[in-house]
């Protein structure tokens, strides 16, 4: 029996050793000097570590300001998903409201559509409402209940609750808009977290909606700012992968961070909800 | 309140809809009307258009690549971090990590752990006295190197996979050891049954997933210097050449057909999977 462990955990420790190599890999190139990076051999702890990579990374191509936009965007997008989803996924889950079910279905389906399909009308609508190069078209839809999964996972955690709570509310006077938002959100902590921090990575996360509706430079969220740095940062020695690296490492760190605070409602919420 | 949902639907997904079927069957550039020109869109694709069936190709032999093999180490990960070992909260956040990492980065992480001779991969290769691939510069290699890479991304799919093992039947598994069956029985037997809906539904997520694949092949395709679809062609995945033709070039008539013949595709594979389902799929309810 106790071999047995040990060999379980080694296999657990080399596993997550070839796992974490690409991003131990990232983090070490981001701290080398360029001219180390073309000496070959697999130096993993950088010998003449040059943090300086990240000021000039952030400096060089204005990361800071895609920072603040990305930021900007993911926020608007995490309240706007909340403000929507958490009253529809009520609904869903407690309201016989009439065609209400039908909606839900639609909701649904829309989860296996390719956006590609609706990309182009949507494109033409915000162009039409002068909204390119403006984050409406990115923050928008969020605000109106299209983030189908959050209202879903919602949904399956609100029909969990105790329909005798939400009853004893309701024969003390409270109204279904109070019932909602003082007793049904905080018993569903988990799921909203989650439905958070989703909807904050998918915005984080997002090339596709910045690409297509933002043009101007200053405007640019970090994805995009990444790609055009790499694109356009090579010189004659080659691409400065050290700054590339640490513009990359700059780019996931507050996803990172994020679901490091949120881990445990991240993970109640995902197993709560009967997601198989 | 679920009006804002109902809009949304109405707004963002079933009028563009609609719209966008119409508009396959027309010649439009956004800027002037749109000029109706029947199934022009569809015979110039399957007939004419020299990329189209070279990003159908790629796009297949990415999902058949990829889409096995991840989910292959999703479960294998998934049964690692289910085994009574010490700190296992730590390790499944840890294994989790590289999930956190968004498919643009990912491609150009890995464009540069790809680089033909200063890439992480070819060094570690070189280490054992094998001359790798020159990965991003290759025709033959670069889609190859997307697959491996997409393998890294198994975070998504393991979490399900894990929450699957989980629910689990212990006892039946406990039963068939003290039965006497070995560890490649009971799984054969006891888990991978209770496991089949699972595999399923990540099977067919995994699919539609490499289907629509565009971030990591574009952000792939820019960071080794190679172009959008690069080298040669060889990463032109579907989703990435119905991109071009849209907001580059502004056949937005094409690109909707282009988008609808994907929605087809994505349709008849998931209405296959579905019946085939029921050849493996193990269904509690029914049995």
């Amino acid at each position: 029996m106790r071999s047995k462990y040990i060999v379980a955990l080694v296999i657990t420790l080399v596993g997550l050793v070839v796992c974490l190599t690409p991003l131990v890999w990232m983090v070490s190139t981001s701290l080398k000097p360029f001219d180390d990076l073309l000496k070959g051999g697999l130096e993993i702890v950088p010998s003449r570590p040059r943090p300086a990579n990240y000021s000039e990374a952030l400096s060089n191509f204005d990361f800071l300001r895609s920072f603040w936009n990305s930021s900007l965007v993911a926020i608007l997008t995490v309240l706007g998903t909340l403000a929507s989803s958490i009253p529809a996924a009520y609904a869903f889950a407690r309201l016989k409201a009439r065609g209400a079910s039908l909606v839900f279905t639609g909701l649904l389906a829309t989860m296996m559509l390719p956006g590609q399909i609706t990309i182009i009308p949507v494109f033409k609508l915000f162009a039409s409402l002068g909204m390119i190069d403006t984050y409406a078209p990115l923050v928008l839809p969020a605000w109106l209940g299209t983030n189908a999964f959050g209202i879903f996972l919602l949904r399956q955690f609100f029909k969990t609750l105790p329909e005798e709570t939400m009853e004893a509310a309701r024969l003390d006077g409270a109204h279904e808009g109070l019932i909602l938002w003082k007793i049904a959100v905080p018993l569903a902590k988990p799921a909203v977290v989650t439905v958070a921090v989703f909807a904050f990575l998918g915005s984080w996360n997002d090339l596709w909606g910045p690409l297509v509706y933002l043009h101007r430079q200053e405007l640019m969220t970090l994805p995009v700012a990444l790609v055009d740095f790499v694109g356009g940062a090579a010189t004659v020695q080659g691409t400065p992968w050290n700054l590339v690296m640490a513009a990359a490492v700059v780019t996931v760190l507050p996803s990172i961070i994020i679901f490091a605070l949120c881990q445990k409602s991240f993970v109640a919420g995902i197993a709560n909800t009967g997601m198989k | 309140m679920i009006a804002p949902a109902t809009l949304g639907l109405l707004l963002f997904t079933l009028g563009p809809m609609l719209i966008s079927l119409y508009l396959s069957f027309t010649d439009y550039d956004v800027v002037s009307k749109p000029n109706f020109v029947g199934l022009a869109n569809y015979h110039y694709l399957l007939m004419a258009d020299p990329s189209f069936w070279v990003s159908v190709k790629v796009t297949a032999m990415y999902a058949v690549g990829s889409v096995p093999l991840g989910l292959f180490a999703a479960l294998m990960v998934a049964m690692l971090l289910n085994l009574d070992i010490p700190f296992k909260g730590a390790f499944r956040t840890l294994y989790y990590l590289p999930t956190l990492l968004p498919a643009t980065v990912s491609g150009v992480l890995w464009a540069w752990i790809f680089q033909p001779t200063d890439g992480l991969l070819n060094r570690m290769l070189a280490q054992v006295g094998v001359t790798g691939p020159s990965w991003t510069q290759s025709p033959s290699w670069a889609l190859p190197a997307l697959v491996i890479m997409s393998i890294w991304s198994y975070g998504g799919s393991m979490v399900i996979f894990l929450a699957g093992l989980q629910e689990s039947p212990k006892a039946l598994n406990e039963a068939a050891a003290l039965d006497g069956a070995n560890a490649w029985h009971r799984f054969r037997i006891v888990t991978w049954p209770a496991l089949t809906p699972v595999v399923f539904f990540n099977l067919i997520m995994g699919l539609i997933g490499a289907m629509k694949a565009f971030d990591q092949a574009f952000s792939f395709g820019q960071s080794n210097g190679a172009g959008i679809g690069g080298p040669a062609r060889a990463t032109l995945f579907y989703v990435l050449n119905l991109y071009t033709k849209a907001f580059e070039h502004f056949h937005m008539g094409l690109a909707s057909a282009m988008a609808w013949i994907l929605f087809a595709i994505i349709g008849l594979i998931t209405f296959l999977n579905f019946r085939l389902s029921k050849r493996w799929v193990y269904d509690e309810a029914a049995s």
